[in-house]
């Protein structure tokens, strides 16, 4: 049997041709992305029209402005003189003109180096919780840059703030002396109940004696003063950095085998959760000060900085309860058959490890807690939508509107967007981690 | 391993039978959480009675005490968006509960709206085409990383600046004209829609004299919900004679008759018709009128809820791995059936706990609605009856309360849908 003669063999490949042109380059991505059946490219065609109208609107406004103003009608005469009369075009010069009210409300021109400096120092101070390669002894700094920063923002004497820190120097003390005899719980209620002393009986004379007899200190700036960008980074740090503490022991007391303490973490968590922080803004502005003994009277943005942290620790503890749910069972487990009691498992193993992976969280609630920083303009701080009504209470600049929510919006979205994409960035990075 | 099993019994420790110390009450495991639990309540005891012990001496410093009768007395204030009869002249009770139903009427229009545009949102964020993904992208980036108060704010700007005034729509040519023909006017002052009018109608029926309810409203919501249940009786029997017989009767033409018809008939009986805003002088009458502050309110709310619910309805579609849709292809289920019966089911369990929560969040942000004058129970209660009346303890209590139970109620709720919709592992 002889195979049949064929009549064509290949004796070769033919050379892959390269794809048609519709279907490579631009054209091909266009084809494939935009309009790919009707529905997409009806889709596409909308979206375009739509942007290019927005656009059209837009920027015309935008750019046919003027800067150099210094009221809205010369504004309007300038806009008027260059581009002709009608023409509508926004008054950028108001944020020029304003720019430092809106970053620092009133604050005394002359001391904006001090929020400046707390400022640069705030990053100083968050750089060993963030990057674990710096040192640990600027971790002292970190513990102690509140009581700087209250001091640069709000001026008076240095020893008021001192005073507080000692506070904590002879709880320090106590608790070591103490517990070596004691164990730790005698120790710790005794150095607690030590340190409240101090503060309430004895921090203010002897802060008023030391300034007596060495006066150190930067110019008082009243808390209505404080404004702006400013007030807002201010309470929205000193919020969540005094609400993780909190948070983090009403997450434990929340998981705590102990039907009370357990109760009463659940119950303020959820009474927190419950209500609208506006209705707590209104206990700040004008409830709190009945809850107190009579007399006392403390200032209106503390009282605000108090009720934020509440509000944020109920969060923070939810989203720390999260992180200790996701942990497995396994490690509570090696944490008891190595010994360790319930403070040291939870400060050795556990929260390390719930912390880690509830750092995204803490940082959306922040940005949440940034953002309602705002709120406080509803009870009458200048907080940078406060101070678009101030500005705009002056003669010179009565009816501007667009400019200065545009500007405040810009400043919040690249704050919070910035803030967002850094927690994208460590979810990712801790995800790689834990696989 | 275990040589002799006597010897290993013999080693296991009985609890050791000493004698009760106080010192015990620290050290031993049994005993300690016991006294810091005391400790923990004695704690927050003596703290709650130095409160109120506080809150006593300084309220009677300032010469008033706890009661709520203030809450009877003429309120004096207006309000101008009601869903009840309100005047002046009725109590500061009849205003928190006008502000009540306000704020859960905003809450209900921005729970709609933000639903629909973020499920179209979240959708679309998804979509193989490039330039709707990335627009709906900045979209959400956009309304997620500004304040919502700003947006409020700048919505009411946007409502009182652009739009035309009433007084646009006067003369020979008008600058502005009434949309859908001739029946909705938009103006800087709010829209005003045609409202519903019947011309045989029921009647009111008052409610413990508190406020009227329309029979007409009743009655349709009745029939309404009488359909629904009948269409249930349909879909079960179909099923039933499906099972019995192989055939499957004819469902979609009843059920639409119920739904659809029943309620129809009803409104025809009744003489619905429609009353249309006109203008008069210099303001439209007739017709439903929406304030601009809840127009603004609504849309910002709703606008910045939904760029959150978006990013729910993407997480929960993507939560659903592609190998159930392969699963169900194999298994010879139609493209539309998996969709409903596999993908769906599976995508809402993700998706309905943050949905629920941000409806919540809305209802709560919804207080913000002091900040552009729409009187809400933030703006009625924990506004102008809290400074005509000085009752501020009181007045925040019962404001807190009102929210306070609303999120309660509503995290049972989700508690037992959790419950429901929880994989059963087995």
């Amino acid at each position: 049997m002889t195979m049949a003669k064929a009549s064509f063999v290949r004796m070769e490949m033919i050379e892959p041709s390269t794809p048609p042109l519709s279907e490579v380059g631009i054209v091909g991505w266009i084809r494939e992305n935009l309009f790919n059946g009707w529905l997409n490219a009806t889709l596409t065609i909308i979206s375009i029209l739509g942007i290019f109208f927005a656009l059209y609107e837009v920027l015309p406004w935008m750019i046919r402005s003027s800067w150099t103003a210094t009221s809205l009608d010369e504004c309007r005469k300038a806009i008027a003189a260059t581009y002709g009369e009608g023409v509508d075009g926004a008054c950028w010069a108001v944020i020029r003109e304003r720019y430092l009210q809106l970053f620092y409300g009133f604050y005394p021109a002359d001391s904006y180096w001090r929020p400046n400096l707390a400022f640069i120092l705030m990053l100083a101070a968050l750089a060993p919780i963030l990057f674990p390669a710096v040192p640990r002894i600027v971790l002292l700094f970190s513990a102690g840059y509140p009581f700087l920063a209250f001091w640069l923002l709000w001026g008076g004497s240095i020893w008021g703030p001192l005073a507080v820190i000692a506070g904590f120097v002879i709880g320090y003390v106590i608790t070591t002396k103490l517990t070596d005899r004691y164990g730790l719980l005698v120790g710790g209620i005794s150095a607690v109940a030590g340190t409240v002393a101090w503060w309430f009986f004895a921090a203010e004379k002897v802060a008023d004696l030391a300034h007596s007899v060495l006066p150190i200190g930067l110019r008082p700036v009243e808390s209505a003063q404080l404004g702006g960008f400013m007030l807002s980074i201010a309470i929205g740090v000193t919020g969540i950095a005094a609400s993780l503490p909190l948070g983090i022991l009403l997450a434990l007391g929340r998981k705590s085998d102990m039907l009370i303490v357990k109760s009463v973490c659940v119950g303020f968590i959820e009474f927190i959760r419950g209500v609208p922080l506006i209705t707590l803004l209104f206990v700040a502005s004008t409830l709190l000060n009945i809850f107190l003994p009579p007399g006392t009277s403390f200032d209106v943005v503390l009282r605000v900085v108090v009720m934020v942290t509440l509000f944020a620790s109920a969060y923070i503890a939810e989203v720390i309860r999260g992180g200790l749910a996701a942990l497995d069972r396994g490690q509570h487990e090696a944490a008891d058959s190595l010994g360790l009691d319930y403070w040291k498992s939870m400060r050795l193993i556990i929260l390390p490890q719930a912390l880690k992976i509830s750092i995204p969280g803490i940082v959306s609630t922040f940005i949440g807690l940034f953002k309602d920083t705002t709120l406080v303009s509803i009870i009458g701080l200048l907080d940078p939508i406060g101070l678009t009504t101030s500005i705009r209470a002056n003669f010179a600049w009565n009816g501007i509107i667009w400019e200065l929510y545009c500007f405040v919006g810009l400043m919040f979205f690249i704050f919070c967007f910035s803030m967002s994409r850094y927690s994208m960035y460590l979810e990712r990075k801790l995800q790689r981690e834990n696989r | 391993m275990i040589s002799d099993p006597k010897t290993r019994m013999a080693e296991t420790s009985t609890p050791s039978q000493q004698p009760f110390r106080l010192s015990m009450l620290l050290n031993d495991s049994r005993y300690r959480s016991r006294s810091i639990e005391i400790v923990v309540l004695v704690g927050c005891l003596l703290f709650v009675f130095w409160i109120i012990d506080n809150t006593i001496s300084n309220l009677e410093l300032l010469g008033k005490g706890v009661q709520f009768w203030f809450l009877n007395e003429p309120s004096g204030y207006d309000i101008n968006q009601r869903l009840i009869e309100y005047t002046s002249r009725s109590t500061h009770l009849r205003a928190s509960f006008a502000g009540l139903l306000n704020t859960l009427l905003l809450a209900a229009m921005g729970c709609a709206l933000a639903t629909i545009l973020g499920l179209g949102i979240g959708v679309l964020r998804l979509s193989k085409n490039w330039i709707v993904a990335r627009l709906m992208a900045v979209y959400i980036e956009t309304f997620r990383n500004i304040p919502v108060l700003l947006w409020i704010v700048f919505f009411m700007a946007i409502v009182i600046d652009t739009l035309p005034k009433p007084s646009d729509f006067r003369g020979e040519n008008p600058e502005a004209s009434m949309i859908l023909g001739e029946s909705v006017a938009v103006t800087n002052r709010g829209v005003y829609v045609p409202e519903p009018l019947f011309s045989n109608s029921l009647g009111n029926i008052s409610f413990f004299g508190a406020f009227d309810i329309s029979l007409d409203l009743v009655a349709i919501l009745a029939v309404l919900v009488a359909g629904i249940i009948a269409t249930g009786h349909v879909t079960r029997r179909a099923n039933r004679v499906q099972a019995e017989t192989g055939d499957r009767p004819n469902t979609w033409i009843p059920n639409l008759l119920l739904v659809g018809g029943l309620p129809v008939l009803v409104l025809a009986i009744l003489g619905l018709h429609l009353g249309f805003p006109e203008l008069k002088g210099f303001n439209f009458k007739g017709g439903i009128h929406l304030r601009n502050s809840l127009i603004a309110l609504w849309l910002a709310l709703s606008l910045y809820t939904a760029a959150f619910i978006a990013e729910a309805v993407r997480a929960g579609i993507q939560a659903v791995s592609k190998g159930q849709t392969e699963a169900a292809y194999a298994l010879g289920i139609r493209p539309t059936r998996t969709m409903r019966l596999i993908i769906i089911p599976q995508a809402l369990r993700v998706i309905i706990p943050p949905l629920i929560s941000h409806y919540l969040n809305l209802t709560k942000n919804s207080s913000l609605a002091i900040a552009v004058g729409y009187m809400d129970i933030t703006g009625t209660l924990g506004g102008i009856t809290l400074n005509q009346t000085g009752r501020e303890l009181e007045c925040i209590l019962l404001l807190m309360l009102f929210y306070l139970s609303i999120s309660l109620s509503v995290s049972m709720f989700m508690n037992w849908y959790n419950d429901r919709v929880r994989l059963k592992e087995r």
